[in-house]
């Protein structure tokens, strides 16, 4: 009963994908184009607006692509023309190590606590 | 005109009943008899919110511009039902339907809770009553919705177009009904935190209020979700925009306390963490309120804003913050004096980690959001944080939350001592990374943190599967509920995973191919609607095996304000979801569109409805047992 | 004596968080990129306007002093406005005025300046929108003041004032 379901599961997963990759380069550019912020209506990605400075950065990323950048050099790019905030997947660096850190230290230290609660109890 | 006056003179009048309710019921917890006054004035109270809101909706059906509220967000040939719901669309109307909400609650339990201790009946009105004050001034002094134009204007502004949707009319009010929730839950705490009446019969009570809010939460950011797919995004339905991530955060929190209050009521533990995880939900819900409101935020969704708003939420939400914290530490005696034995292999312990991994979360998503806030404040450097910032810190503790929730839930209370089916949940396991191995080789990527997320949310689907089937069929509500949240994470990570897409510039009579099927974008038809001109575009799709489909994705020009809006045109099936839609380009007679296939979308509102099911049926044999 | 501690760092926390916000609410939610002056152009091929030849920057930026570059475009309504500060500026005989024609019908930019007059020595053609992204603009208008070493030395973001007008030709002289 539970194998067959299983293997129900598995039967459908397998017949319903047959995907191969599509032009890379189109690929990479929506990749690229998610991962940047457009700066006329700032609360979209380019990847999702469709104001005039988002459809322009569409091109040029593609024409940048072309000539032969890589993904990291596209956003060196255009941090260097409009500043870091352009990129929604901010580096680690002297401005935001705590906001990578703080989370994780978070995490450790309810651990922490949580352990000592539980083993060091007095009893 | 007159409805506008109603409207003003009855939320005034709602303010002083406020008053005198909070006054009552002090004088009422003085001489530990409750005033039998301090209900049919709540009754009045609400009559009057009700009264105002009401007016409000009417200025807005017969398009009375000589109310400011209305000029701003409304327009006369807008359709009906978008007149109404432009009523808690904008800024000034959204907080009167919060404040409707605040006070409806309030009344139930006033009139809910007869057989709880009086003291603590008493303390949690008034501690609502500050927070319904804080409102009625907040309403009253910023943002009135019954401010007088004069001359009266002709015409009204006319509400933003992609607003103009069934699914955020309905989107507000139920994300304020979990909001509201969870106002009460604060207050309930505080009192029974004044009464020490933390105990196993105050975590049943407060269940119920804590469940209807994760309930109405639950859906309301479902159909948030929903609207952002199929209005606003080009086939996303999370953005983890600052405005999203605030309805994440409460709902995170709420979470973690429907858990907790589980050991509460059966062990009587965890009372400090409990009442820390009220007052924190709460502070969330108001923290978010700020932010979006203020202005603060950059973000797709976006209210009109103003400054001395977002300076009256901030000093109220550390009013409330300093408040709970000093009866936190003035009055909680929870020192614990009877040490209870817990043991490492106990549901206990699993819903400890489960808050645990909850708050990792939370923390992630509060940091996130609140970080560039800071940064910008403290060094004036600005910066993003983007979804690739979420799925970096998420994405690797969530294979040992998916690991730990498959196995914590079926442990005992106390003290589980003897695992059954340990060779099981081996095999299963083995399974889920096997399926998930073979995925990844099917589809050609090969990424092993991704590879093991798979396999970690198959083994919790498999899992939670597998306890429907289980002998003890008591607490069907957690298995959906978890069943659902499983199939969530699976459907999710699939869809994200499996998705394709193609994005191709094309005019009227060329077709283009993608993949096996074929697009053919045939012909353009333009129509004059109501209050905006639209423009269908039929597009034939033909796979190999020659299934036509037709589309018609729509452009849609509204006259006021001139906005252009693209409905896309989705075709649903219980395996994938295809996605069209298309744009003008400038200057152009071509077309940006945009085909998605996206597999298993559906999965994702269906499991996130199991979820808020499983928390309804929670809600119902609670009531039932009463 | 430890809840205590945890009391005053608390309340620092939060006083901490509460001057953060508060502070918040004085700036702006809409980002402008900060003006890095002196920022050296990259190589470029255009076409012209009118000729519709192709131009590499070398040659457009070639035999002034200084240079201003002007992203414009018909439909563009505060573009309107600042036309006769740049027809002011095309007076100074020291700055070559360029003009870069923003995703713009031809025929309409060139009744635009048939009406308006036209300031610029030469107009590329910007039909993708792509060079000026290339300039670092990213809305309309926007003015970049240009030395002999193609360095951007001055951004002006929106439409020109009089008051940029004299920045420019105190900068010029």
């Amino acid at each position: 009963m539970k194998l067959s379901k299983i293997f129900f599961l598995l039967f459908i997963i397998l017949n319903f994908f047959s995907i191969c990759h599509a032009e890379k380069n189109d690929q990479l550019t929506i990749k690229i184009s998610k991962n940047l912020r457009c700066l006329t209506c700032q609360g979209q990605s380019i990847y999702d607006s469709q104001s005039d400075f988002a459809v322009s950065m569409k091109i040029l990323i593609n024409k940048k692509i072309e000539q032969g950048l890589s993904e990291k050099e596209i956003y060196e790019l255009l941090k260097d023309k409009y500043g870091e905030w352009i990129v929604y997947d901010t580096n680690f660096n002297r401005n935001t190590f705590i906001l990578w850190g703080l989370p994780v230290l978070l995490f450790f230290l309810g651990g922490a606590i949580i352990l000592r609660k539980l083993v060091f109890r007095k009893v | 005109m007159l409805a506008n006056h109603i409207g003003h003179y009855s939320l005034v009048i709602g303010l002083l009943t406020s008053i005198l309710i909070f006054l009552l019921s002090l004088k009422s917890y003085k001489s530990q008899i409750i005033d039998k006054r301090i209900f049919s004035i709540s009754f009045l109270q609400l009559f009057f919110v009700l009264i105002s809101f009401l007016s409000l909706v009417i200025c807005f059906v017969i398009s009375d511009f000589s109310n400011e509220t209305v000029f701003n967000n409304s327009h006369t040939n807008k359709p009906i039902f978008y007149k109404i719901s432009g009523t808690w669309g904008n800024h000034e109307g959204s907080l009167l339907l919060w404040l409707l909400v605040l006070t409806l609650f309030l009344f139930l339990f006033l009139i809910n809770s007869k057989n709880e201790l009086k003291r603590y009946r008493i303390l949690t009105v008034v501690f609502q009553q500050v927070i319904i004050i804080g409102f009625f001034l907040f309403v009253l002094i910023t943002s009135n919705p019954f401010n007088y134009l004069f001359p009266i204007p002709m015409e009204g502004l006319g509400l933003n177009p992609i607003l103009q949707d069934p699914a955020l009319a309905i989107h507000p009010p139920i994300l304020y009904v979990g909001y509201v929730g969870s106002s009460l839950i604060f207050s309930a705490t505080l009192a029974a935190v004044i009464e020490n009446y933390i105990s196993k019969n105050w975590a049943k009570n407060i269940k119920i209020w804590i469940l209807i809010s994760w309930i109405f939460l639950t859906i309301g950011i479902m159909v948030g979700s929903i609207w952002a797919y199929y209005e606003l995004g080009w086939g996303g339905f999370w953005f983890w925009d600052p405005v999203e991530n605030v309805s994440l955060m409460p709902w995170i929190c709420l979470t973690a306390l429907l858990h907790c209050i589980l050991v509460l009521e059966k062990r009587e533990l965890l009372k400090s963490w409990t009442i820390i995880l009220s007052i924190a939900t709460f502070t969330l819900s108001m923290c978010g309120t700020f932010l979006v409101r203020s202005g603060i935020l950059n973000s797709v969704h976006t209210f009109a804003n103003d400054p001395s708003r977002g300076i009256f939420i901030l000093c109220f939400l550390f009013f409330l913050i300093i408040i709970a914290l000093i009866i936190f530490f003035i009055f909680n005696k929870d020192k614990q004096k009877d040490y209870k034995k817990i043991y490492f292999f106990s549901k206990e312990v699993s819903i400890l980690v489960n808050n645990w991994f909850l708050m990792y979360f939370l923390s992630v998503v509060l940091i996130g959001t609140l970080y560039p806030i800071f940064l910008e404040v403290l060094i004036d450097h600005k910066i993003s944080v983007g979804p690739p910032f979420y799925n970096k810190l998420i994405v690797p503790f969530l294979i040992f939350f998916l690991i730990f929730m498959s196995l914590g839930p079926n442990l005992k209370w106390i003290k589980e001592t003897n695992i059954k089916n340990k060779f099981q949940l081996f095999i299963f396991f083995f399974i889920s990374l096997i399926i998930s191995f073979i995925i990844y080789k099917k589809i050609g990527k090969t990424n092993l943190i991704n590879t093991v997320l798979i396999a970690a949310s198959f083994y919790l689907f498999i899992v939670t599967i597998k306890d429907f089937f289980s002998k003890e069929l008591y607490n069907i509500s957690k298995k959906l509920s978890h069943f659902g949240f499983s199939m969530l994470i699976l459907s999710i990570l699939l869809n994200g995973i499996l998705s394709t897409e193609a994005i191709i510039n094309l005019k009227v009579g060329e077709k283009f191919t993608f993949k096996n099927e074929q697009i053919f974008f045939k012909s353009l038809e333009n129509n004059q609607k109501e209050n905006y001109q639209s423009v269908v575009g039929y597009f034939k799709v033909e796979d190999d095996k020659k299934n036509i489909s037709l589309f018609k994705p729509e452009l849609r020009i509204y006259d006021q304000p001139v906005v252009i809006t693209s409905e896309a045109d989705i075709k649903t099936t219980f395996f994938r979801d295809r996605f069209l839609v298309m744009n003008t380009i400038k200057g152009n007679e071509y077309f940006n569109v945009r085909y998605q296939v996206k597999p298993f979308m559906i999965w994702i509102w269906i499991s996130t409805l199991l979820l808020a099911i499983g928390g309804f049926l929670s809600l119902y044999n609670r009531l039932y047992e009463k | 004596m430890r809840n205590k501690i945890l009391i005053i760092l608390l309340v620092f926390f939060l006083s901490f968080c509460f001057f953060v916000l508060f502070k918040s609410l004085e700036s702006s939610n809409i980002y402008v990129p900060e003006k890095k002056e002196d920022r050296q152009l990259a190589e470029f091929v255009s076409e012209d306007l009118f000729t519709k030849k192709k131009i590499t920057s070398n040659e457009i930026f070639y035999g002034s002093d200084y240079y201003i570059l002007n992203i414009w475009a018909s439909w563009c309504a505060p573009c309107r406005k600042e036309h006769p500060q740049l027809m002011e500026l095309s007076k100074n005989s020291s700055i070559k005025l360029i003009g870069l024609n923003y995703k713009d019908d031809p025929k309409k930019a060139k009744k635009f300046l048939k009406n308006l007059g036209n300031p610029f020595s030469i107009i590329l053609v910007d039909k993708s929108g792509v060079l000026s992204i290339e300039f670092g603009g990213y809305g309309i208008p926007e003015t970049f003041l240009i030395n002999k070493d193609k360095k951007i030395i001055r951004t002006f973001i929106g439409n020109l004032s009089d008051d940029s007008v004299r920045q420019i030709n105190s900068i010029v002289k």
